[in-house]
């Protein structure tokens, strides 16, 4: 039965049902027993965040604390997984993989295709994402395009609870390595999730509104920001039909390049900076497969290419706002030839 | 409203959680004639799309809700009256209205219905319930649908009954687990579910659709003295050809692509098949466990050569003997099971064959399947 819970909850839930179900599963990362040698509950953190807690108790043994050395952890989540293991390993921020990217993109990524398909490496690497909680340019970072251009892994964002969930199932019982985009600003959002396990394919964008003015394609938290923006442009009569990718790799282009034959107008919303970003990508698409569907040049709104700003003031103006996502449709519904 | 000749037209609970709905057109304008049946509004709510069918006839002459607002359900939102009523008469009756409307929904107004379980064979079966006392209804949706697939009927039904609705093995919240699949195991989840209602006392009326009619045909069988009437809703078992080829579509579609041309042939009008209506589906097969009780369930209705019907239900009906009054009822352009097997029920049987409704008449032109199953129940032996 569904019922309301928090994108935090929601990927907690996953994980113990996953858990439960198949004993290969398991987890570890910075905190996420809450410390080494952690004695309670209430002082068990369950990751930066506390998207893990709980699981400790509940799963002894399969509940791993893990030193501040991502290199090492990753890897070991890595090599875990080729011998059979289902790790869930927390890389707190993304903005930290920059220590551990070798064995994530060039071991993880490459097993399956160097081995002649004999080996697979059902990792999840969970990692937090984005800008808006005033940590500055070392832990703000959108760096999932990194990721979505390595042939080899699978890149996921999901934007609400339902999502976060039925991706994480998706997530553990595939079997090649995921990266997990849990966005800082969303792990409070509540909605509608069933008690019951279920999976969300991957490749399957959501059309998470319908219109026939402009397309918008989006995902993670812009998903929100982009329906503000379609909310706020109904009451002038533009209706926008948003499309949320919810996985970048695979990439669902079909609903993208059906989307855009149906309202020939692209706006990309992407929290990432601009260059070589997925809106730059689903910008080229579109460009590529429907221009003669184009009835107006593409818009990109995104974050500038700067780092994120430690400014508060600077910071707000940094995240692409709903205003900006409206402008970007006007642009592209006023546009002459 | 103190003149009863003004008849107001009010906003249907289309779901036990219904709370609101909104106009999106008016098919009727004032000063036009209706009757019965026919096609008032469009409809929505935050889960589904459906049109207003009038309840009676006569003049409609004010409309109080504008389209595009929030209306609370069973706010008024037309007036019908004769020529005779006075405009100052109406004029007054508008205003009242308009301020129910206008005051919105109250904060208290319980929104989620209490779903009650049953264990029934070890399965969870879940089931939930509208009306206080009076005769039981117990409503049995079909393959792959769920107890909201009753939402046009469950609470107007429930006037003066206590009308249930449940999730058959396999569906909705219920145990995923169908076992064999057999119609006896889903015939004894039902009874599971009406011994845990408790209906000594009172009449048992069954209604159900599609496989859900077989299931109801089985279980009117097993204990014939228990049922007070037996509507059939376009159901299975009562002749070889079936749409083989939506029900293998439906168990097999993966995606929102896929799923969407299946579902349509479900409807007359497949505009009624709507992005809420797929997803909700889809969100529903991809629980664990629905795949392999589809898969299985597709077994039971479709015979070895892939094409035909497995179940008999006639034997079933026959058996019944005129002890229990049986109602059958089928959309006409029913691309599912053809419409012409109502002929097919055996006995002295009521047939009700509905024009503008495919396989769910229930959501098509569900004025008419509550008329004709109210009928089917008065009609019947009370307890």
């Amino acid at each position: 039965m569904a019922r309301t819970i928090t994108y935090r909850e929601a990927i907690n839930e996953a994980l113990a049902q996953e858990m439960e179900r198949d004993e290969s599963v398991i987890v570890l990362g910075e905190d996420n027993a809450g410390g080494e040698g952690a004695p309670g509950d209430q002082d068990a953190w369950g990751g930066v965040l506390g998207v893990t807690k709980g699981l400790y108790h509940r799963f002894p043994g399969r509940v791993l604390d893990t030193p501040i050395s991502e290199s090492a952890f990753i890897g070991a989540a890595i090599g875990a997984a080729t011998a059979g293991m289902r790790p869930v390993a927390e890389l707190m921020f993304v903005d930290f993989m920059g220590v551990c990217f070798d064995q994530i993109y060039n071991q993880a990524a490459k097993f399956r295709y160097m081995f002649g398909g004999k080996a697979v490496t059902p990792v999840v690497i969970r990692t937090m994402y984005g800008a808006g909680l005033r940590a500055a340019a070392q832990h703000s970072q959108c760096l999932y395009p990194l990721f979505t251009h390595v042939p080899g892994l699978k890149v996921v964002l999901p934007a609400t609870p339902y999502d976060a969930k039925g991706l994480m199932t998706q997530a553990i019982r595939d079997n090649d390595p995921v990266l997990f985009f849990e966005h800082k600003a969303l792990y409070d959002l509540s909605g509608p999730v069933p008690e019951e396990s279920y999976a969300l394919p991957f490749g399957e964008a959501n059309v998470v509104r319908e219109g026939g003015d402009v397309t918008i394609v989006t995902m993670g938290r812009m998903v929100h920001t982009s329906l503000e923006a379609a909310s706020a442009l109904a009451a002038d009569g533009v209706e926008c039909e948003v499309v949320d990718l919810r996985t970048t790799s695979p990439l669902d282009e079909d609903t993208v390049l059906e989307s855009v034959a149906g309202t020939g107008r692209l706006v990309v919303v992407d929290e990432a900076n601009p260059r070589c970003s997925m809106a730059t990508d689903i910008s080229a698409l579109v460009a590529r497969k429907a221009f003669g569907s184009l009835q107006a040049p593409i818009e990109m709104v995104t974050a500038p290419h700067t780092p994120v700003p430690f400014s508060g003031p600077l910071e707000d103006l940094y995240i692409p706002g709903a205003q900006r996502v409206v402008n970007a449709v006007k642009t592209v519904t006023e546009y002459a030839r | 409203m103190t003149d009863e000749r003004i008849v107001p037209v009010t906003m249907p609970k289309w779901g036990l959680s219904m709370r609101l709905g909104k106009i999106t057109d008016w098919i009727v304008a004032e000063g036009d004639e209706v009757n019965a049946g026919d096609d008032l509004a469009d409809i929505e709510t935050d889960k589904i799309a459906g049109t207003l069918e009038a309840a009676g006839g006569g003049t409609v002459r004010r409309i109080i809700a504008r389209v595009g607002e929030d209306v609370p359900v069973s706010g008024t939102i037309a007036l019908l009256a004769p020529a005779s009523v006075t405009d100052a008469d109406l004029d007054a009756a508008a205003e009242q209205a308009r301020a129910v409307i206008d005051a919105g929904v109250p904060d208290e107004a319980s929104s989620e219905p209490v779903v009650q379980t049953a264990e029934v064979g070890g399965r969870k079966i879940r089931y939930a319930g509208a009306g206080a006392d009076g005769d039981v209804v117990l409503l049995i949706h079909g393959y792959g649908g769920d107890r909201n697939s009753w939402l046009f009927l469950q609470e107007p039904l429930a006037a003066g009954r206590r009308v249930y609705a449940l999730d058959l093995p396999g569906h909705g919240t219920s145990a995923k687990d169908v076992g064999d699949g057999s119609l006896d195991l889903l015939a004894g989840a039902v009874a599971g579910v009406l011994d845990a209602i408790g209906t000594s006392g009172s009449a048992v009326h069954l209604v159900g659709h599609s496989l859900g009619g077989s299931v109801a045909a089985a279980v009117a069988a097993r204990d014939p003295g228990r049922i007070g009437s037996l509507t059939l809703i376009a159901p299975a078992g009562f002749g070889a050809e079936i749409n083989a080829g939506y029900l293998r579509g439906f168990a097999e579609a993966q995606t929102r692509r896929e799923l969407k041309p299946v579902v349509a042939q479900l409807f007359a009008d497949e505009s009624l098949v709507t992005r809420q209506l797929v997803d909700d589906l889809l969100a529903y097969k991809r629980l664990d466990g629905v795949d392999t009780a589809l898969r299985t369930l597709l077994g039971t209705l479709v015979g070895p050569d892939g094409s035909t019907q497995r179940i008999d239900s006639a034997a079933a009906v026959a058996a019944l003997g005129g002890a229990v009054p049986v109602t059958v009822i089928w959309g006409r352009a029913d691309r599912v099971i053809p419409a012409a097997q109502a002929d097919a029920v055996p006995g002295a049987v009521r047939r009700r064959v509905i024009d503008g409704a495919g396989h769910m008449p229930h959501m098509e032109r569900a004025a008419q399947v509550q008329a004709a199953i109210e009928e089917a129940i008065t009609g019947a032996r009370t307890g």
